[in-house]
C-alpha cells in the first residue's frame, strides 16, 4: 500500500494532460482527489505510527545488490508524508486558479503531481538507492517546475542553476550511500536503524559524514550552496511555495534527521551541523531584510529556516531534535501561506515590489487574515503555532551544556530578524495607506486562490491554540523516530516565567527596533550592493564559465578532425594502461632462461624483422604488400615449427588471400606520398619504439608469470572422451566453443555482406 | 626462442604503430594486417613454445603424450586470423570508397599537414 500511495502520483501525473481536456478550469479540483486521499491514507497510520508501531514494505528489484524497492512509514516519515500530500492538495488547486488560463496547464499538472510523488518516494524510502533515485526525480522535476516558463532565458538559467547545484549534491551523496552500505553491510535503512551502534567508530565515518553533508547542505541550501533558492523564485509562485519552501528544500533536513541515529551523536557532526546551520539561518535573515520583491524576502526568509532546522538538528538534546520538528511544521505552514498570499498579490495587481504595494486588505480581506496570521506565526507572536515553535527553539539552546550563549544569541539575532521580515512582508503592502499602487479592477478573488493560503494560516494558528493537536500525533512519534527511542513531548503555549518568555520578549523589542531602523539600513546596504560580486552566486558562474572553457578546449585538443591523431590518443592511453598495470601488479621482474635456437629459427626471424622494416620504409605500394606477405608466411612457418600444424594451414591460406586482395584493389587507392615533416617521423618513431618495447617487455614478463593456460588440461583429458575428437583445436573450435564460432561466421557473413555492398554503391554510382 | 619471437612480436608491434601514425590510407591498411599479425604471435609465444608436438590424441589413445603443445590459445588464434581477414577485406573496401584518391586520413576541409 505504501509503494501504491507512492506510484499513484506518478500515473496521475501522466493522465492529466488528458484530465485537463475533459474537465477544463475545474482539473485542478478533480486532481486534488489523489493528494486528499493520500492524505486520509497517512493520517489513518497517525494511530498506530503514534502507538510505537512503524509499517514496512519492500518489494523485489535489484536484489543480488541488495536493492529493493522498500519503504518505511514511521514517525518522521510520517510527518514528511502528511506535510506533502496535504500542502500538495492545496497547491493543485491553487494552481487551477493561478495558471489559469495558461496554455500549458497540462504540462504543470503532469510535473508538479510527478514531484509530488517523487518526495512522497524520499521520505518514505528505505532502501539507500531508492531514496537517491527520489531524491534525484526531486531535483529533476524542481528544474523543469523553476523553468516551466521556458520563453524567458532568467528561468532556464535559474533552473539550471538549481538542476546543477542540487544533481551534483545528490551524486555526491550516492557516494555517500554507497559507502555507507560497504560499511553497514546493508542498503536498508530499516535495517541500519535498529542496530545500536552508529557509525560514528567506523574509520570511513569522516568520508562518510562529508558526503552525505555536501548532499544534504546542496539541497537544503545551507551556505554556501543557499545561492541557487532565491533564483529558484523564477518559477510559477505555487512552485515556490510547494517545493522551494515547504518541500523538497527539507529533503535535505529530512535526510539528516533520518541519519541521526546513524551518523549522529559525534563531536563532529555536532560541530558541522551547527555551524553551517548558524551561518545559514542567520545570513538568510539578513538578506531576507534587504529585499524588495516579495517572493526573493520570503525564499531569503526560507533559506534562515532551513538553516534553523539543520542547526537545532546538530544540538547534541532531544530538545533540540524536538524544536526542529516543531518548527519544521511550523514553517511548512506559515511560509506556505505566505507564498501562496504573494501568488495572489502578483497575480492581482501585476507587481510583486514592496515599494508599490500598499493597503491590499480593502481589496482582498480574505487574502489579508491568512497573510497576517502567517505573518504573526513567523514573527513567533502568541497566540500561533511559530510561538511555540520559538520557545522550543530557545528552550533547546539555553540548555546546551556548552556555548550556551553563542547558541541563544544566534537563535535570537535571526528570530529578531525574521520579526523585522514579517513586518516587512505584511506591515505596509496590506496595511500601508493606500493610494501608489493601482488597482486594475475589483473583481472578487477566485476560491481556488484564497483557499490555501487562508487553510494554512487558519491551520497555524489552530496548533498554536491547541497544541494537544500536533504533540501527541506527529511531534511525539516524529522525535521518537528520530532518536530510536519513545518521547513523550507536550507542547503549551505558556510554559509560566521562564528564561525562553524573557528571550521571546526581548527577540520581539529587537525586532521592532530593527524594522523602525530597516529604512536607513537598506539605504546603507544599496550603496554597498557591490559585494555581490565575492559571493558564492559569483563562484558558480566563474565555475561554469571554466566547464566550458576545459570543454572546449578538449573537444579541440581530442576532436581534431585527424586520423593519426585520434589513433595517435587511442595508442598512447592503451599503452599507458598496459604499462601502468604491467609495473603495478608485476613489477619488471622478467627470468631470463637461455633455452635452445635452432638456425632456420634465426633466419625466419631475421626474415620477419626485415619485412617488417621494408613495410615501413618501402616507397612502393607493392613491395610493402609482399613485404606484408613475407611477415605472414613466416608466422606460418614458426606455427609449424611450434606444434601448430591448423594454425600454419590456415594463416597460408588468409595469408595468399591477403596479397591477393591487395594486389586487386591497390590501384584503385591513393598513391604513397609522405606527407608527415621530419619532425613527426621522429615523434611516430618513438611511438612506435615504445610501444613495441613495451609488448615485448610484456611478453617476456607474461612468459615469467605463468606459462600455458589453465584450461589445457581440460581440453587434452576431455576431448575424445566427451567430444570424440582426436585434433584438440579442432574440437575446441566446432565443440567447446561452438558458440564462439557460430559468432565468428556471423561476423564474417556480415563483413563479407558489407564488402558486397560496397562495391555495388561504387558500380552503381558509376553507371548513373 | 622464447626470446627471440619476443623481439620480433615488438619488432611488428613497433611497424604496425608506426604504419598506423603515418598519414598515407595504405600504411594504415598495412599496419592493420602487421597489428592482428603481431597480436597472434603474442598470444601464441605467451603460452611458451614446444616444438613439434601437435596437440592431437594419437589412434589408440585415450589423451594426448604428456608435454603437447597448449590448444586453447591455438584454437583462439585460429579464429582471430578468420575473423582480421574480413575486418581487413572491409577495411580496404571502406577506404577505396571513402578516399578514392584522396591523399590523406584527414578531414577534407583541412589542410594537408600534420599537426
Amino acid at each position: 500500500m505504501i509503494a501504491l500511495s507512492v506510484v499513484s502520483g506518478f500515473v496521475l501525473a501522466l493522465t492529466a494532460p488528458l484530465l485537463l481536456r475533459l474537465f477544463h478550469h475545474r482539473t485542478g479540483w478533480i486532481l486534488a482527489l489523489l493528494p486528499i486521499a493520500l492524505t486520509v491514507f497517512y493520517a489513518g497510520h497517525v494511530g498506530p505510527v503514534s502507538s510505537g508501531l512503524t509499517f514496512y514494505e519492500s518489494h523485489v528489484w535489484v536484489a543480488a545488490l541488495g536493492i529493493h524497492f522498500s519503504f518505511l512509514l514511521d514517525g518522521l516519515s510520517l510527518v514528511f508524508s502528511l506535510l506533502i500530500a496535504g500542502i500538495g492538495t492545496l497547491i493543485v488547486i491553487y494552481s487551477g486558479g493561478y495558471l489559469h488560463g495558461t496554455t500549458e496547464l497540462g504540462r504543470f499538472y503532469m510535473y508538479i503531481l510527478a514531484f509530488m510523488a517523487s518526495m512522497l518516494g524520499l521520505v518514505l524510502a528505505s532502501n539507500f538507492i531508492t531514496l537517491f533515485i527520489f531524491w534525484e526525480l526531486t531535483s529533476l522535476t524542481s528544474y523543469l517546475l523553476i523553468g516551466f516558463e521556458h520563453r524567458r532565458a532568467s528561468a532556464r538559467e535559474a533552473a539550471l542553476q538549481a538542476l546543477l547545484v542540487t544533481g551534483i549534491g545528490g551524486l555526491v551523496l550516492l557516494a555517500g550511500f554507497l559507502l555507507i552500505g560497504q560499511v553497514a553491510g546493508t542498503l536498508e535503512m530499516a535495517e541500519l536503524l535498529t542496530r545500536p551502534q552508529g557509525l560514528g567508530g567506523n574509520s570511513l565515518y569522516v568520508p562518510i559524514l562529508i558526503l552525505v553533508l555536501v548532499g544534504a547542505f546542496t539541497k537544503s541550501a545551507q551556505t554556501p550552496f543557499h545561492f541557487w533558492l532565491p533564483s529558484a523564485m523564477e518559477g510559477p509562485t505555487p512552485v515556490s511555495a510547494f517545493l522551494h519552501s515547504a518541500t523538497m528544500v527539507k529533503a535535505g533536513v529530512y535526510l539528516l534527521l533520518r541519519m541521526t541515529p546513524v551518523l549522529g551523536g559525534t563531536e563532529l557532526w555536532q560541530i558541522l551541523l551547527t555551524t553551517f546551520g548558524g551561518v545559514t539561518m542567520v545570513l538568510g535573515a539578513a538578506m531576507a531584510l534587504f529585499q524588495t520583491d516579495l517572493k526573493r524576502l520570503l525564499a531569503y526568509t526560507t533559506v534562515n529556516g532551513l538553516g534553523m532546522l539543520v542547526f537545532l538538528t546538530g544540538l547534541p538534546s532531544r530538545a533540540g531534535i524536538t524544536a526542529a520538528l516543531v518548527f519544521l511544521v511550523t514553517h511548512a505552514l506559515y511560509k506556505g501561506s505566505l507564498f501562496l498570499t504573494a501568488g495572489v498579490v502578483d497575480h492581482e495587481t501585476g507587481t510583486r515590489d514592496i515599494r508599490q504595494l500598499r493597503g491590499l486588505y480593502t481589496q482582498m480581506p480574505l487574502v489579508t487574515v491568512a497573510a497576517l496570521l502567517a505573518a504573526l506565526s513567523m514573527a513567533g507572536l502568541p497566540p500561533l503555532l511559530g510561538f511555540i515553535a520559538k520557545e522550543s527553539i530557545y528552550e533547546a539552546t539555553w540548555h546546551l551544556s556548552r556555548w550556551t550563549l553563542a547558541g541563544t544569541a544566534a537563535a535570537v539575532t535571526a528570530n529578531m530578524m525574521l520579526f523585522a521580515a514579517a513586518g516587512l512582508f505584511v506591515l505596509r503592502p496590506f496595511f500601508g495607506r493606500s493610494g501608489t499602487a493601482d488597482h486594475h479592477d475589483h473583481h472578487p478573488i477566485p476560491i481556488s486562490l484564497w483557499l490555501g493560503p487562508l487553510v494554512l494560516a487558519v491551520m497555524g494558528l489552530l496548533g498554536g491554540l491547541l497544541p494537544g493537536l500536533v504533540d501527541g500525533s506527529v511531534i511525539s512519534p516524529g522525535v521518537s523516530a528520530v532518536l530510536q527511542t519513545t518521547a513523550d513531548i507536550h507542547l503549551s503555549l505558556f510554559h509560566g516565567i521562564t528564561p525562553m518568555l524573557g528571550l521571546s520578549a526581548l527577540t520581539v523589542i529587537l525586532g521592532a527596533a530593527l524594522y523602525g531602523l530597516h529604512p536607513k539600513l537598506s539605504r546603507w546596504v544599496a550603496r554597498r550592493s557591490g559585494w555581490a560580486r565575492f559571493g558564492p552566486a559569483a563562484w558558480y558562474e566563474h565555475g561554469l564559465g571554466a566547464v566550458k572553457h576545459l570543454a572546449e578546449w578538449q573537444t579541440l585538443v581530442l576532436q581534431s578532425g585527424h586520423l593519426h591523431i585520434y589513433i595517435l590518443i587511442i595508442l598512447l592511453a592503451t599503452m599507458g594502461g598496459v604499462g601502468a598495470t604491467l609495473i603495478l601488479r608485476e613489477g619488471l621482474v622478467v627470468d631470463w632462461q637461455p633455452d635452445s635456437v635452432r638456425v632456420y629459427e634465426i633466419i625466419v626471424v631475421i626474415l620477419m624483422l626485415v619485412a617488417a622494416l621494408v613495410t615501413i620504409r618501402s616507397d612502393s605500394r607493392l613491395s610493402a604488400i609482399v613485404a606484408v606477405g613475407v611477415v605472414g608466411y613466416g608466422m606460418a612457418l614458426l606455427f609449424i615449427d611450434f606444434g601448430a600444424p591448423d594454425l600454419a594451414m590456415t594463416q597460408f591460406i588468409i595469408e595468399t588471400m591477403t596479397v591477393i586482395l591487395f594486389a586487386l584493389i591497390i590501384y584503385h587507392l591513393p598513391k604513397y606520398r609522405s606527407i608527415c615533416s621530419r619532425a613527426q617521423r621522429v615523434r611516430n618513431a618513438l611511438v612506435a619504439v615504445a610501444g613495441g618495447g613495451l609488448m615485448t617487455l610484456l611478453l617476456l614478463i607474461a612468459l615469467t608469470v605463468q606459462r600455458g593456460s589453465r584450461l589445457a588440461d581440460f581440453f587434452k583429458e576431455n576431448s575424445l572422451i566427451s567430444a570424440h575428437g582426436r585434433n584438440i583445436v579442432n574440437v575446441i573450435i566446432v565443440d567447446f566453443r561452438g558458440m564462439d564460432t557460430l559468432g565468428e561466421i556471423t561476423v564474417l557473413a556480415i563483413a563479407g555482406a558489407g564488402v558486397y555492398t560496397l562495391l555495388k554503391l561504387r558500380l552503381e554510382g558509376r553507371n548513373r | 626462442m622464447e626470446i627471440l619471437t619476443s623481439i620480433v612480436v615488438g619488432g611488428l608491434f613497433g611497424s604496425a604503430i608506426y604504419l598506423l601514425l603515418s598519414r598515407t590510407p595504405v600504411k594504415l591498411i598495412i599496419g592493420l594486417v602487421l597489428l592482428s599479425n603481431a597480436i597472434n604471435l603474442l598470444i601464441f609465444v605467451a603460452a611458451g613454445l614446444t616444438r613439434g608436438k601437435p596437440p592431437l590424441i594419437p589412434a589408440g589413445a585415450l589423451r594426448p603424450v604428456a608435454g603437447v603443445s597448449d590448444p586453447l590459445p591455438q584454437a583462439l588464434i585460429l579464429t582471430a586470423i578468420v575473423i582480421s581477414f574480413g575486418v581487413l577485406a572491409f577495411a580496404l573496401v571502406l577506404f577505396r570508397q571513402a578516399f578514392g584518391q584522396e591523399p590523406s586520413t584527414s578531414k577534407p576541409d583541412t589542410e594537408s599537414t600534420c599537426t
